[in-house]
C-alpha cells in the first residue's frame, strides 16, 4: 500500500511539473528567451534549468546520504561536522633557503595557522642537490631548497614536531625527504609515535599530471609500499600517502576526471599494499586524499560528497575492509591555482573565497587558500595573510559551520553527486580493463583524457562561451600593476652550494658511501628501504646521492609521446 | 622546394620546455592550437637543456622556437637558448616564450633577443598570428 502511494505522489509531482512547464515556463521563454542554448559547469558538464524531486528517481535517504559520521559518509565523516572541530588551516609555504622558509612558518603559526605544509623547490622535487647542473636557475624558486638533513634541521628550527602536524608535498623522492624529517624529529628528541603529518608520496598522479618523476612506475610503487609499511609500524600518526587530484585538475582535467583518476589511484595503492602482504585495515585508515577546489561551486561540493560515498563502497565491496576508519575518506583541499588570473589580480581574492567555501561545504578536513598574487609569483607576506584570513572569515563569520552538511538534500546537489558517482565508476571500469592504473598510465589513457579536456576548455574561453572576468571580458586597458612580488635571486643557490661543499668536507665520507651501498643492495634485494634511507640521512648523505644510488637499481622514467 | 605542388610551405615550430618544471598543460594546448592552424609542431617534451633545445631546432630546421617555463628560471634559461641559437647561426629563427613571467622581466628578455613573451591569459590566436607574422617561411614568397 505504501509503495502505491509513493508512486502516486511521484506521478502527481511529475504531472505538476509538466503543467508548470506549459503554464508558466513556455510563455516565459517566449517572452524572454534564456541567454544561452545550454548551460554548463566549468567542466563543460550540462546543467538543467531546474531540479526537483523528479530529478532524483528512487531517492533513498538512508542508503544515499545516511547520517554524518556513518556510512556512506555522504554528509561527512564527523557526527558534529565543524561544530566540534574546525578544519585545519594549512597554508602551503616554502621559498628560498631553509632559513627563509623557517621564518615564514613562524610568521604563519604566529598568525593563527594550525598546521605546516612545506613546498619544495624543483631540484628537491626531482631529487637533485642544489649544486647539480640541472638545478641552475631553479634553486629556491618554487619552494624551499633542501639537499640534506642539515637543511631540514634549519627548516624546523624552533618548531617542535610533536606539537605541530606537518604536510610535505614531495613525491618522487618522498621516502628520502621523509627520512630527513624523521631524522630532525630524532634530534629534537620527539617520539616518532607522536609525530603527525602527511607526505604526499603519490607518484601515480606525477605520471598522469604533475610530471615530477625519477624512476619508472613499478619500482616507484615499491618505494611507496615501503613507506606505507614503515609508517604503519613506526610512525602511526603519519599519513604515508596523500592521494592527490589537485594536480590532475590543474593539468586541465574536469571535476569528474579529477575524482575518478584520484580514487582509482587510491585503489591502486591499496591493491599494491595488499599484494605485498599487508592487511587492508592496518593501513587504510591512514590514507588521505587531496582535492582541488575550482570555481564551479556546486560541482565541487558534489565531487567531495561523492568521493566519500564512492570510497566507502570501494573499501567495503572491493577490499572487504572491516574497520570503519578504513571506510571514511579524509581529505585536504586547495583552491585552484589554475583559476587565478594575472589580470586584475585582486579579483583572485573573491575567487579564492568562493572556492574555499565550496571546500568547507564539502566537508574538508584541512584547507589551503591560494594567495591572490600566485598567477604572478610566489605569495608575498601580505597576500599570504589575506589568504589565511579568508578561511578565518568563513569559519567565524559566515555561519556555515553551524550545521552539518547544510546543502544536503538540495535536489540539484544530490543529482550532481549521483552523476559524479556514476561517472567515476564508469572510469573505474575503463581503467580496470587496462589491468589497473599503472597499466592505464603506461598506455597514456588518463594523460590523453586530460589533454582533451584542457584543450576543450581553452577553446570555450577563446570563443567566450566561458567568461573569465578580466581576461576575456571586463578587460581593463591600463591596469594598476604596482604589486610587491616576492623575488628570489641567485643568492640562495650560492648559499646552498657553500653549505653543500662544507657538508661534504666535514662529514664522514666512508660512512656515507657505506650507507649508500647498503641502500642500493637493500633495494635490489627488495627489503624495506626506509631504515636504510634513515641510515644514509644520519650520515648526512645528500638527497641527490640517495636518489642516484637507486637509479642503477630502478632505472629512470622516460615519458612516452602522446 | 621538394613539396613543389604545395602553394604554401608549412611553418615549422619547435615547442620546448627547458628547466625542471613539469607544467605542460599550456605548451600542449599551444601545440594543438598551432597544429589546428596548419603548422608543423615539434614538441621536445619536458626538461630539455638549452643545448638540447637548440640542437633540436637545427635538426628540425624550424622557423620558430617557443619556450615555456613556469618555474621562475626564465631569466637564466631563455637568454641561454637565444645565445646558443645565435652561435649556431639560427639568425632568422624567431624565439618567443611564455609562462609565469613577471611584467618587469619582459623588457630585459626582449633586449636579450626573445621576440615576444606571452603571459597567462594570452589567446591562442594571438600566438598563431605572431608566428605567422614573424616566421621566415611565411615571409618568403610562395
Amino acid at each position: 500500500m505504501s509503495t502505491m502511494s509513493t508512486t502516486d505522489v511521484t506521478n502527481r509531482l511529475e504531472e505538476a511539473e509538466r503543467e508548470w512547464e506549459e503554464r508558466k515556463l513556455e510563455p516565459s521563454l517566449k517572452e524572454s528567451p534564456e541567454t544561452k542554448k545550454s548551460f554548463t559547469t566549468v567542466s563543460l558538464a550540462p546543467v538543467e534549468r531546474l531540479y526537483t524531486p523528479n530529478s532524483l528517481p528512487e531517492f533513498d535517504y538512508e542508503t544515499e546520504l545516511g547520517f554524518p559520521g556513518e556510512p556512506p559518509y555522504t554528509r561527512g565523516i564527523h557526527a558534529t561536522g565543524y561544530r566540534g572541530k574546525l578544519w585545519t588551516m594549512r597554508q602551503f609555504a616554502g621559498f628560498g633557503s631553509a632559513f627563509d622558509t623557517n621564518q615564514r612558518f613562524k610568521y604563519l603559526l604566529a598568525n593563527g595557522q594550525t598546521g605546516l605544509s612545506v613546498a619544495f623547490d624543483l631540484p628537491t622535487l626531482m631529487g637533485y642537490d642544489s649544486d647539480h647542473p640541472f638545478s641552475e636557475g631553479e634553486v629556491g624558486k618554487c619552494g624551499v631548497a633542501i639537499s640534506s638533513l642539515a637543511d631540514m634541521e634549519v627548516l624546523f628550527d624552533g618548531i617542535p614536531l610533536e606539537n605541530v602536524t606537518t604536510s610535505m608535498t614531495i613525491n618522487a623522492p618522498a621516502s628520502m625527504i621523509f627520512a630527513m624529517f624523521l631524522g630532525v624529529a630524532e634530534k629534537q628528541g620527539a617520539d616518532w609515535k607522536k609525530v603527525g603529518g602527511t607526505i604526499q608520496n603519490d607518484i601515480l598522479k606525477e605520471y598522469i599530471a604533475q610530471k615530477e618523476w625519477i624512476y619508472p612506475p613499478r619500482p616507484a610503487m615499491q618505494l611507496i609500499v615501503d613507506t606505507i609499511e614503515f609508517c604503519t609500524r613506526e610512525v602511526p600518526r603519519f599519513n604515508p600517502v596523500s592521494i592527490s587530484g589537485y594536480h590532475i585538475r590543474e593539468a586541465g582535467s574536469t571535476a569528474l576526471q579529477e575524482l575518478a583518476f584520484t580514487l582509482r589511484d587510491g585503489i591502486e595503492y591499496v591493491q599494491y599494499a595488499i599484494d605485498h602482504g599487508m592487511d587492508v585495515d592496518d593501513f587504510a585508515p591512514r590514507l588521505s586524499f587531496f582535492f582541488n577546489s575550482h570555481n564551479d561551486f556546486f560541482e565541487e561540493i558534489a565531487k567531495y560528497r561523492a568521493a566519500r560515498r564512492i570510497w566507502h563502497k570501494v573499501m567495503t565491496e572491493r577490499f572487504n575492509a572491516k574497520n570503519p576508519r578504513s571506510w571514511a575518506l579524509r581529505f585536504h583541499t586547495q583552491t585552484a591555482g589554475v583559476s587565478l588570473t594575472a589580470q586584475q589580480p585582486l579579483n583572485n581574492i573573491v575567487r579564492v573565497a568562493i572556492q574555499a567555501l565550496a571546500g568547507v561545504l564539502g566537508g574538508t578536513q584541512s584547507l589551503h587558500t591560494d594567495a591572490y598574487d600566485e598567477a604572478l609569483a610566489l605569495p608575498s607576506d601580505a597576500a599570504a595573510l589575506i589568504a589565511l584570513r579568508t578561511q578565518q572569515i568563513i569559519a567565524h563569520e559566515s555561519g556555515v559551520i553551524n550545521t552539518v552538511d547544510p546543502l544536503g538534500g538540495s535536489y540539484f546537489l544530490e543529482k550532481l553527486t549521483r552523476e559524479m558517482e556514476e561517472g567515476a565508476f564508469e572510469y573505474f571500469r575503463k581503467i580496470d580493463d587496462f589491468g589497473g592504473m599503472t597499466e592505464a598510465i603506461e598506455a597514456g589513457f588518463p594523460q590523453r583524457e586530460i589533454q582533451d579536456s584542457s584543450y576543450e576548455f581553452q577553446k570555450a574561453v577563446e570563443s567566450r562561451d566561458k567568461i573569465i572576468v578580466g581576461v576575456n571580458d571586463y578587460v581593463m586597458d591600463d591596469e594598476p600593476s604596482a604589486m610587491n612580488l616576492l623575488q628570489i635571486d641567485e643568492s640562495v643557490a650560492e648559499l646552498q652550494a657553500g653549505r653543500l661543499s662544507k657538508l661534504r668536507a666535514e662529514r664522514n665520507s666512508s660512512k656515507v658511501e657505506e650507507t649508500l651501498k647498503d641502500l642500493a643492495a637493500g633495494a635490489r634485494a627488495r627489503v624495506n628501504t626506509m631504515p636504510l634511507l634513515l641510515d644514509c640521512v644520519r650520515a648526512y648523505a645528500t638527497l641527490g646521492e640517495m636518489c642516484d644510488a637507486l637509479r642503477p637499481v630502478f632505472g629512470e622514467y622516460q615519458e612516452p609521446a602522446f | 622546394m621538394s613539396e613543389g605542388i604545395m602553394s604554401e610551405a608549412r611553418i615549422r615550430v619547435l615547442l620546448a620546455k627547458p628547466g625542471l618544471d613539469g607544467h605542460d598543460r599550456g605548451v600542449k594546448v599551444i601545440a594543438r592550437a598551432l597544429r589546428d592552424a596548419g603548422m608543423e609542431v615539434i614538441y621536445t617534451g619536458l626538461r630539455q637543456t638549452p643545448e638540447q633545445v637548440v640542437a633540436a631546432a637545427v635538426q628540425e630546421d624550424v622557423d620558430a622556437i617557443g619556450l615555456s617555463i613556469l618555474s621562475g628560471a626564465h631569466m637564466t634559461l631563455f637568454p641561454r637558448v637565444v645565445e646558443l641559437a645565435r652561435q649556431e647561426g639560427l639568425d632568422d629563427v624567431v624565439i618567443f616564450g611564455g609562462g609565469i613571467i613577471p611584467d618587469e622581466d619582459i623588457p630585459r628578455l626582449k633586449e636579450l633577443g626573445v621576440s615576444e613573451v606571452f603571459t597567462p591569459g594570452a589567446r591562442m590566436q594571438e600566438i598563431i598570428d605572431f608566428i605567422r607574422r614573424n616566421s621566415h617561411t611565411a615571409l618568403q614568397p610562395a
